[in-house]
């Protein structure tokens, strides 16, 4: 028995069940998140949406902190992809309006925010790796949406779109997010979580 | 509180007396959606889609959805497909004589022809994807997902066990807002409060996540043990007719699309 | 696997053990020498972090491996480490709401069943006799949403039991509770133990609750070890005043209740033909209809009646957050600071009041503090009122610190309010409201599943506002709460 703190980031990447119930809890909490979105946002918007060549792609980290958001907290190969979707098959559940299309939004975007985690081998939890893991699912949102629901757009929609994208995914999932585990670690939350362990406790 | 009642009643229906369609598993539903999706992305014109819209059409009053839910929740994607091909319209790649340029935007033939096949697209995709999900029941699909998918059971399970946390998820909600009140700091805008509430509904529930990871563990969950099944989940001929409907209203698409030389490929 | 419904049960032995959480220094349990025969019933009871919950979780295998915290000495369940025998001890613990996993009532039973490998074919019997044994006669494609705070606790009671365990581990199975549901919980506990034999730990504040039930008492000591450990009487004797202090609920021992001095005053809110209940003004389920009632200065009302009769929405309704179903709930001219002449045009209905307007005259304190945290440190969350209010730097500062006294909170000012223990987030809950003044405190279930110390606190603080002329409207399904404070009751 030794007794010296530990202060030294978990790297067991085996997945304890306490980090599949808080992922999943945190993607169901997201994909209320979702669900309020749409109602609130969609009402207000959706007249003007057709009308901005592509800014209207700058809310849309609102779908893509959960991945990001899971993955920060948890700390686990695949967190990222397995929140992002697992809050898409729920809004879906939930009854989203695009009922299960949205689920394949979850794999790939979710696919973005976790090659970006997997690059730094699931030890670097940073900002800016949040923010790149941001990025990553932005533009894998950017891509796809571009394919499946606006294939006929010129280059400039297409730039617009994308950038949008990844300047929503950097702010919204990335920054936001990392912000939101360093509030969550300071509340004692996540003491059961590497993330949640920066300062040792008596 | 009637999104709560909403809410909960979408995550778990009673099974009282179930319909032919509502008693099909889950993931063939689910799989049919994503065949007819996959099919139809490929191509962006007017004949696929709209074949796939009409074949889908006639296939609703078999699906046994009632007519109130289905306009309730199809409604946003009604909504969305006039919308997008409005942006398909003004931003579209133009063609052929172009009627109207301002700024960006460049209203031609062919950003007209786009519009109307994105418009069509929008349904064709979307009005199957949400039908085959209203009737679906979480746990059926849980089930599916690791019965049928053999899916890691321990992440299935964990998903479906914080599903349940909804409702009360929406209760916390509720009580934050009236909260906020209390405070005195409820007189600013709802929109600029959102932001906080997020943050004190992500503490609420990590904290109810951790309980009820150890309730879960106390009652043996991700054991070594070998999980048996309480409820069987298969996929028999009707599953199996399910998807391959799916799959041949997609090829059916295709094909009328190739054959009338409209086939119009989304890459190039 | 016992498939057989005689289940030998289980005896524990601890040699040395201890556990250390791990982003913590203190050892949350250590040196702990215990050993407790198969069939034994037996009341653990400690001060509040003497590790009560910590024994309970090893001993069911759930506190987890390395990542989590550290273990020393030796631990045995039926002769086998906890975490090699899983299924041989059964937890059910304090929360209802987080221990029903699944939607529907058969599948949740099921659900212990299925992760030990028991045959699909025995698993319904299993769960058709465990919802047998705790006396939850519902069908088993019931919603488990739809039960009660009581039933939830049988339910977990049930899927435990389906897993035939030799050891039964309750952590305050009933500190959430209405009476009702507490009786029907013991009771089915009583049940279980007369079916299996299996050997019981339970952890409860109310002792009075479990002593028909107990054949032996062991006290765990906060610094390590045990405090005291025998026959329930004996042990009750000995230690009973430690214990009171401690927080525990001993007979013989009740908390110390406030002097009073009761005068009523001017009437500051009346009731009339009011209706409550869930849903819009359109689309009504009325709980109550019909009430009348008035809160006057120097008084306390309680709202009582079980779980789910609406005394929180009454509560709320009156407090101006809710708008009344039918009916008015009208503030008096005293109330609205008519007779200072500041505030003219204040309309008389709570609910139109803006958030501001309500600081002064209605506070509300929530059930679950957590609800009504805003900042990242305690004095800050003190100051959102009086800022709210524009009060001046030098009054805020004022009304802060005398607060963090008063309340005993100055040690915790700097600390974020989400990782206060229990007593103190209900003391800082408590003392956000009193920031700014009100006329009247209304609390929903302000006692809920505490210990006697911070409901004796709870009672103290409420005592001294009401005496100083204030009104307090609680509600409440606390007995003794109701006792101590009342001078009014509305039944539901």
């Amino acid at each position: 028995m030794t007794s010296t703190t530990t202060s030294i980031p978990s790297r067991n990447l085996k997945w304890r069940v306490v980090d599949i119930v808080v992922a999943s809890v945190i993607a169901v909490a997201s994909s209320v998140v979702f669900f309020g979105w749409n109602i609130a946002h969609d009402a207000v918007t959706a007249p003007f949406k057709a009308l901005l060549p592509g800014l209207q792609a700058l809310d849309g980290g609102i779908w893509l902190f959960a991945g990001v958001l899971t993955a920060l907290v948890v700390r686990k190969p695949g967190a990222a992809l397995y929140g992002e979707l697992v809050a898409a098959v729920i809004s879906a559940l939930l009854g989203g309006q695009y009922g299960a299309t949205v689920i394949v939004s979850g794999l790939v975007q979710g696919l973005g925010a976790e090659v970006v985690f997997l690059v730094f081998f699931y030890l670097n939890w940073r900002l800016y790796v949040a923010i790149l893991a941001g990025i990553g699912a932005g533009i894998a949102k950017g891509v796809l949406e571009l394919i499946v629901w606006y294939p006929g757009a010129d280059a400039l929609f297409a730039t617009v779109y994308i950038v949008s994208s990844i300047v929503s995914g950097a702010v919204i999932a990335g920054f936001l997010s990392w912000l939101a585990v360093r509030g969550l670690a300071k509340t004692g939350a996540l003491d059961r979580f590497a993330s949640g362990r920066g300062t040792v406790r008596v | 509180m009637s999104v709560a009642a909403e809410g909960s009643r979408q995550v778990s229906p009673g099974k009282g007396a179930m319909r032919p369609f509502e008693a099909v598993n889950p993931v063939a539903k689910f799989g049919a959606a994503l065949l007819l999706a996959a099919c139809l992305v490929l191509t962006i014109d007017w004949v696929s889609a709209g074949t796939a819209l009409l074949l889908e059409l006639a296939a609703m009053p078999f699906l046994g959805v009632r007519a109130r839910a289905f306009w309730l929740r199809t409604l946003a994607v009604w909504i969305a497909a006039p919308l997008t091909g409005l942006t398909i319209l003004l931003y579209g790649q133009a063609s052929g004589t172009v009627y109207w340029e301002w700024l960006t935007i460049r209203v031609s033939d062919g950003s007209i022809d786009l519009a109307i096949a994105t418009a069509l697209r929008v349904l064709a995709i979307g009005l199957p994807a949400v039908v085959l999900f209203i009737t679906v029941d979480a746990t059926d699909l849980a089930d599916g997902l690791a019965q049928v998918w053999r899916l890691p059971s321990r992440f299935v399970l964990g998903a479906l066990a914080a599903l349940r946390l909804v409702g009360l998820f929406l209760d916390d909600w509720r009580y934050l807002e009236l909260a906020r009140r209390a405070r005195g700091v409820g007189d600013t805008g709802r929109i600029r409060r959102v932001p906080g509430q997020v943050f004190a509904l992500l503490v609420l529930a990590i904290r109810r996540g951790s309980r009820l990871a150890t309730a879960m563990e106390a009652r043996g969950f991700g054991g070594e043990t070998e999980r048996t099944w309480a409820r069987d989940s298969r996929f028999g001929w009707r599953e199996w007719l399910v998807a391959c409907a799916g799959l041949m209203v997609g090829m059916i698409s295709i094909a009328a699309a190739v054959l009338t030389g409209h086939w119009n490929f989304i890459v190039g | 696997m016992n498939s057989g419904q005689d289940v030998p049960a289980a005896g524990v032995v601890a040699r040395g053990w201890g556990w250390r959480h791990a982003p913590r220094k203190r050892w949350a349990v250590s040196d702990l020498d215990l050993r407790i025969e198969p069939g034994e019933r037996v009341l653990l009871l400690g001060a509040s972090g003497a590790g009560k919950s910590t024994l309970l979780q090893a001993l069911a295998g759930v506190l987890g491996g390395e990542d989590d915290g550290e273990p020393s000495g030796e631990l045995l369940v039926g002769g086998k480490p906890p975490a090699e025998s899983r299924g041989r001890a059964g937890l059910v613990l304090q929360d209802p709401d987080s221990q029903v996993i699944l939607a529907k009532v058969g599948d949740d039973v099921a659900f212990g069943c299925e992760n030990l490998g028991v045959p699909r074919q025995e698993i319904w019997p299993r769960v058709r006799e465990a919802l047998d044994a705790v006396g939850l006669d519902v069908a088993l494609d019931r919603s488990t949403a739809a039960l009660s705070g009581g039933q939830k606790q049988r339910l977990a009671l049930a899927g435990v039991l389906a897993m035939r365990p030799g050891l039964l581990l309750l952590d305050e199975p009933t500190a959430n509770l209405d009476p009702a549901g507490v009786v029907d919980v013991r009771d089915a506990v009583a049940r279980v133990l007369e079916r299996t034999g299996a050997t019981l730990v339970v952890v409860e504040h109310r002792v009075d609750v479990w002593l028909p039930l107990v054949d032996r008492v062991v006290v765990l000591s906060p610094g390590g070890g045990l405090l005291a450990d025998g026959s329930p009487h004996a042990v009750l004797t000995d230690q009973g005043r430690v214990l009171a202090e401690a927080g525990v609920w001993v007979p013989g021992f009740p908390p110390a209740l406030p002097a009073r001095h009761r005068a009523s005053g001017p009437d500051l809110l009346l009731a009339g033909d009011l209706s409550v209940g869930r849903g819009s003004r359109v689309e009504a389920l009325v709980v109550k209809a019909d009430i009348e009632l008035t809160v006057a200065a120097g008084m306390t009302t309680a709202i009582t009646g079980p779980n789910g009769s609406g005394k929180t929405t009454l509560g709320f309704t009156l407090a101006g957050l809710l708008p009344p179903l039918a009916g008015v709930v009208e503030a008096t001219p005293e109330l609205r600071g008519l007779q200072t002449g500041r505030h003219a045009g204040i309309s008389e209905h709570p609910i139109r009041w803006t958030s501001r307007q309500l600081l002064t005259r209605i506070g509300t304190v929530f059930q679950e503090p957590e609800h009504q945290f805003l900042t990242a440190t305690v004095r800050e969350e003190l100051e959102v009122g009086p800022r709210a209010l524009k009060l001046p730097a030098g009054e805020i500062d004022a009304r802060v610190d005398e607060l963090l006294q008063r309340l005993r909170l100055d040690a915790v000012a700097a600390a974020n309010p989400f990782t206060l223990s229990g007593g103190e987030k209900r003391r800082l809950s408590v003392a956000t409201v009193l920031a700014t003044r009100p006329r009247i405190l209304m609390l929903d279930e302000p006692t809920f599943g505490q210990d006697a110390r911070t409901w004796a606190e709870q009672v103290a603080i409420l005592a001294e506002f009401v005496d100083a002329g204030g009104a307090v409207v609680a509600a409440t399904h606390d007995r003794a709460f109701v006792e101590a404070l009342a001078d009014a009751e509305v039944g539901l």
